[in-house]
């Protein structure tokens, strides 16, 4: 399954048409750094589409973590509560939320894309 | 290093308890403690050397140039000491009567009228703890004043986006909703983005003026105006005061209240955990909602509390923290008039020395005349190099500069906030910069080096990291 990207370097994986799991990219927790908590809403809250969803803080400070998608919260990955490091290690397997009945989706990127536009963006 | 519980011997000692002179009683079997009281034994000459010790791996103003700045380690004179060590305001309880008081209520009456001609108030509490205790202290005022007038539905705090995390906390914690407002390019607030954010739902807004980024905002008029218009109140955050006391007034603004830390303009110690002070002013027409007892009367006539007529109860119990409120009296009694205008114009004067100095090399936030800070952004040097803004502080280490603010405003990705303060000579200044300027060709050169520095410093990098994640926050004993 091919990963989307946000503008704000929140990954999307649509699983089906309506359901799909969001983390962050490996640029964006590069950036960060090493986090020592994370937020998530809860599972049945309904997220809309550039509204901020979750934060995750760093050593340096705490961003907001924004939905690329308008849709509700199915389930969030409770690991990352007591384990926030899991999405340092491996920014792609730490899912933050499962969103369905998403009706809204901004315009992604694809992973090329997305590199071009990383590189545009630190130049 | 050893801590304080793992050095000394069961026994050892620092005085002796005087003979005791009343009788003896024993505490009933249920009120004694089960286990054992671990209280550290040592002489006093081990006590001594323990606290030298540590001295001697910690960075104070004392040792050397500390650029955070008027925000963290402004210069304490030691003539502030003296005063609030003074038997007659050290040895006063909070509930001694007035008339016995009289002195420490002059003392809070002379401040109260210092700060509002400072700031361009009317009236003044001296209840509150600290800065972000001021903030919510005067976001306070602010609902009280909607409230009273039976305007209830103002229910936002508008806070620019490059305001200091405090801001909407505290908005937060008086049941506010913060609405963030972007910066523009200028680093100063955006008026069209403020004409946007502001409506019947606004209750205020919370502004620092020279804003974190160490400028002026040229508009000031106007967004105060805009706010005003829209219904809502405007509220100075005092945090950046160093840099225009005695010249410009949030009064004068526009601000309707404002909050000032004693313990950064006022030249009262916070390092360490404080205490610090942080005295909230307002316009005469919010004076009525003011918190704790305010001193009325005259020193001839004989000096009283009163609190005020409609006020919102107490932030703190009885006046503060009244030392602090001495220390700063004492700061401002000494500079006098002439003084503090002195004061800010050196410090504005100190950090564009530096400013355009170090613009050699660095790349500023925004490059035009600051006030009292200004911000390098080292995105550029750590896109080439991969050095950041941390390794550079880091590197500061090992000439014995303590670094300045890193990673602030957040709106500048790798910052290096430097606020030099009006008290550092030109030298100082010269050597930071020679500093600053080596680590830069360092960077260049040998980034391996820098991502390993400091080098020489008795501590090297401490596991942030770590440290946040697991913290170890209490000593275990085995017994």
């Amino acid at each position: 399954m091919a990963l989307l990207f946000s503008k704000t370097h929140e990954w999307v994986n649509m699983i089906d048409d309506t359901t799909a799991t969001i983390g962050i990219s490996d640029y964006a927790q590069n950036e960060l750094g090493g986090l020592v908590f994370v937020n998530l809403p809860e599972e049945g809250d309904d997220i809309v589409m550039g509204d901020a969803f979750a934060d995750v803080e760093s050593v340096k400070a705490v961003s907001d973590i924004y939905s690329p998608v308008t849709g509700t919260v199915a389930e969030i990955n409770e690991e990352l509560l007591d384990a926030p490091e899991m999405i340092n290690d491996a920014p792609y397997d730490a899912w933050f939320v499962k969103v369905e009945n998403i009706t809204e989706t901004e315009e992604l990127m694809t992973e090329e894309e997305y590199k071009a536009f990383c590189e545009a963006e630190q130049a | 290093m050893n801590l304080i519980f793992e050095i000394g011997k069961e026994g050892r000692g620092l005085s002796l308890l005087p003979k005791c002179d009343v009788p003896e009683t024993s505490l009933p079997e249920n009120m004694k403690r089960q286990t054992k009281l671990h209280l550290p034994e040592l002489s006093e000459n081990e006590i001594s050397r323990h606290y030298t010790k540590l001295a001697q791996r910690t960075h104070g103003v004392n040792n050397g140039f500390y650029p955070l700045g008027s925000c963290t380690m402004k210069y304490n004179p030691k003539v502030n000491e003296y005063a609030a060590s003074l038997k007659g305001f050290t040895r006063l309880h909070p509930l001694q009567e007035e008339k016995y008081a009289q002195g420490a209520l002059e003392v809070m009456q002379m401040t109260e009228n210092s700060l509002s001609e400072i700031l361009g108030m009317d009236a003044f509490t001296l209840q509150p703890a600290a800065g972000a205790h001021g903030e919510f202290t005067g976001l306070l005022l602010i609902k009280s004043y909607h409230t009273d007038r039976g305007d209830t539905r103002r229910t936002k705090i508008i806070v620019p986006d490059s305001a200091h995390g405090t801001n909407p906390a505290s908005a937060a914690m008086c049941g506010y909703e913060v609405v963030s407002i972007p910066s523009a390019e200028d680093g100063c607030v955006d008026l069209d983005a403020l004409r946007d954010a502001v409506g019947e739902d606004t209750a205020g807004l919370m502004l620092t003026n020279p804003n974190t980024v160490g400028l002026f905002d040229k508009n000031i008029l106007e967004i105060t105006k805009i706010v005003h218009e829209a219904g809502g109140l405007c509220y100075y955050d005092g945090a950046n005061l160093n840099a225009v006391m005695g010249q410009a007034r949030p009064g004068d603004m526009g601000f309707d209240c404002v909050h000032v830390n004693l313990h950064k303009t006022f030249s009262t110690p916070h390092g360490g955990g404080g205490p610090g002070s942080g005295p909230v002013g307002c316009k005469a027409f919010l004076a009525d909602f003011l918190p704790g007892a305010r001193v009325t009367g005259t020193p001839e006539e004989g000096l009283r509390f009163e609190a005020a007529p409609k006020s919102m109860g107490l932030v703190k119990e009885f006046y503060g923290n009244f030392l602090v409120v001495v220390k700063a009296l004492s700061y401002i009694l000494t500079l006098g008039k002439e003084g503090i205008p002195e004061a800010s114009a050196n410090a504005v004067l100190n950090a564009n020395y530096m400013r355009v100095k170090l613009s050699e090399k660095y790349e500023m936030a925004y490059d035009t005349t600051c006030m009292h800070e200004f911000v390098m952004d080292l995105a550029e040097l750590k896109h080439r190099t991969g050095v950041s803004a941390l390794d550079v502080a880091k590197g500061l280490l090992d000439y014995g500069i303590h670094p300045p603010t890193m990673y602030f405003p957040l709106i500048v990705h790798e910052a290096l906030m430097v606020e030099p303060c009006e008290t550092e000579p030109r030298e100082v200044m010269d050597e930071a910069v020679n500093a600053l300027l080596e680590l830069y060709d360092m960077a260049e050169k040998d980034p391996e080096y820098l991502h390993g520095a400091p080098h020489k410093a008795v501590i090297g990098r401490p596991d942030e990291l770590g440290a946040a994640r697991n913290p170890v926050v209490r000593y275990t004993f085995e017994d």
